[in-house]
């Protein structure tokens, strides 16, 4: 059982120089067979493995990790947490995790500081107005809070925008979605961890799975670098990786691997109490608690494992940054990352059975899977534990390739891909 | 970022290429015969290879043509360059 935190574990802990706090998670060794295993700790398969538990009373469940967890792209995005998407399938599943992440600190007793600070998206040109305005109204009619702002109301709403007409890209309006906002990406994480390992769950850190063991087109187990794991059902939720897990097993997957770069500045005194992402010049820009501006740049066009991306990308994001903000002219940047996407034709991702029984994917997030999180990892849990997608998920199949009944939110996923 | 040698202009920044995707898809001789499967394996199924991969390149701010690479993509590195039409180079 773990000890709840509260502001009285915290004074009681203050006494003992915060040095006997419980473990937050355990270091289990794999045991010979697991009901569930999900492959992958970042948030999407840690929040898995904990509706699993939790929801679906399963508790023989194994998460493994090939690196810690969080490492990946949990631990690389921008944080950012939103759903104004167009069509109603992305409408209804982006939805679902926002509604989730309104009560998710409580849910967990683990801060995740989500912060709805609202999110405002840029338009630049023509075009721009009038998707953003269609995406708007698609939005009202979902039950999505969105409005469309002029470029005055942009202005009031961050006055540090340079809002001239005179700029090469001028801002021409955008839109606000209130209820969106930003979260720590590394207690989202832990949280979930915690609690999945209260439920019971072995999370198993450092274990890198080596090929997926079938009989017919049945799943049996996985080779791990820690030894072989019997399992009737696997769940994939590598991001990047994808494609290799995949091809572990005989699968191919519609999706490209690639590097998209952030980077954050010094940290300086509050100065931006929002997020504003501008699709068409390609910037996105918030400030973490930590007072460092968190910017998001594009994708690079080439398949790449090599968490690297190219300096071009860089300078083409800061350049638009600086242009939109001059007021940033000085500022040093601190770090600069990559992390690697798994990009869908279709800019939608994948929570989905496979032809291989007992075999599910949940992947093609893309750029844009952070905000997900919690509704990604309870409806990968229902399609898992039922062995049929929950109504929220039914449209991300892997079918939808063969169908052609795609979801188009290449619009809506404000990284250019 | 990487440098690449195309066949046709020599060493350029990788910024002035496009990436073109996987190489050695062979377009369907008969569309007409496909099936939905197909279509789909044709249209959007790729290996995505963590590894060694053949790929299409566009020196798109450059000549502007078409060639082919093998590079590693888990550190980018480019072992071998050919031209179109060409036979890839052994592995």
């Amino acid at each position: 059982m773990k000890n709840k935190y509260s502001i009285f574990s915290l004074i009681k802990n203050a006494f003992s120089y915060h040095e006997n706090w419980q473990k937050a998670w355990g270091d289990p060794k794999p045991k010979k067979e697991y009901d569930i295993i999900i492959i992958g700790g970042g948030g999407h398969g840690l929040a898995t493995a904990y509706y699993l538990a939790k929801k679906h009373d399963i508790k023989n469940i194994a998460v493994v990790e090939k690196g810690w967890i969080g490492g990946g792209n949990t631990g690389r995005n921008t944080t950012i947490i939103r759903s104004n998407y167009l069509w109603d399938a992305s409408a209804g599943l982006y939805d679902h995790a926002l509604k989730i992440w309104e009560g998710l600190s409580q849910e967990l007793n683990y801060n995740v500081m989500f912060s709805q600070r609202g999110v405002m998206n840029l338009a630049h040109n023509l075009q721009d107005v009038r998707d953003l305005k269609r995406r708007t109204h698609a939005n009202r009619l979902n039950g999505i809070d969105a409005v469309y702002l002029n470029t005055e109301e942009v202005k009031k709403f961050c006055p540090i925008i340079n809002t001239s007409q005179d700029i090469r890209y001028p801002v021409l309006g955008g839109t606000l979605q209130r209820r969106a906002g930003t979260a720590r990406h590394d207690a989202v994480a832990w949280g979930y961890a915690r609690g999945a390992d209260e439920m019971g769950v072995d999370i198993i850190q450092n274990c890198e799975v080596k090929g997926i063991k079938r009989n017919g087109d049945t799943v049996e187990g996985i080779e791990t670098t820690k030894g072989f794991i019997k399992t009737k059902k696997i769940g994939v939720v590598a991001a990047g990786h994808s494609s290799v897990i995949a091809n572990m097993a005989g699968l191919k997957l519609p999706l490209e691997s690639k590097p998209l770069q952030a980077l954050v500045s010094e940290p300086v005194k509050p100065i931006i109490d929002t997020v504003v992402m501008s699709n068409a010049v390609h910037a996105y820009i918030s400030q973490s608690d930590k007072g460092e501006l968190v910017i998001g740049a594009g994708t690079d066009d080439y398949v790449s494992y090599s968490q690297k991306g190219s300096h071009d990308i860089v300078e083409g994001t800061l350049s638009a940054i600086l242009e939109l903000y001059p007021i940033f002219s000085r500022m040093r940047m601190l770090r600069q990352w990559g992390g690697i996407v798994d990009i869908c034709p279709d800019a939608s991702p994948i929570i989905s059975k496979t032809s291989i029984k007992g075999l599910y994917f949940n992947c093609g997030w893309g750029t844009g899977g952070f905000k997900a999180t919690p509704g990604s990892g309870d409806l990968f849990a229902h399609t898992i534990a039922n062995d049929e997608p929950h109504k929220l998920n039914a449209a991300f199949n892997i079918n939808r390739f063969v169908s052609g009944d795609l979801v188009d939110e290449h619009g809506a996923a404000a990284v250019a891909h | 970022m990487f440098l690449i040698n195309c066949p046709f202009c020599g060493e350029r920044e990788q910024s002035e290429f496009k990436a073109g995707g996987e190489a050695h898809i062979v377009r369907p001789k008969q569309p007409t015969e496909l099936s939905d499967d197909e279509w789909a394996e044709y249209l959007f199924m790729r290996k995505n290879i963590k590894g060694i991969q053949f790929e299409r390149w566009n020196h798109a701010h450059g000549c502007r043509k078409w060639f082919n690479m093998v590079r590693d993509t888990s550190n980018d590195q480019i072992k071998a360059i050919y031209k179109m039409g060409e036979k890839p180079p052994v592995k």
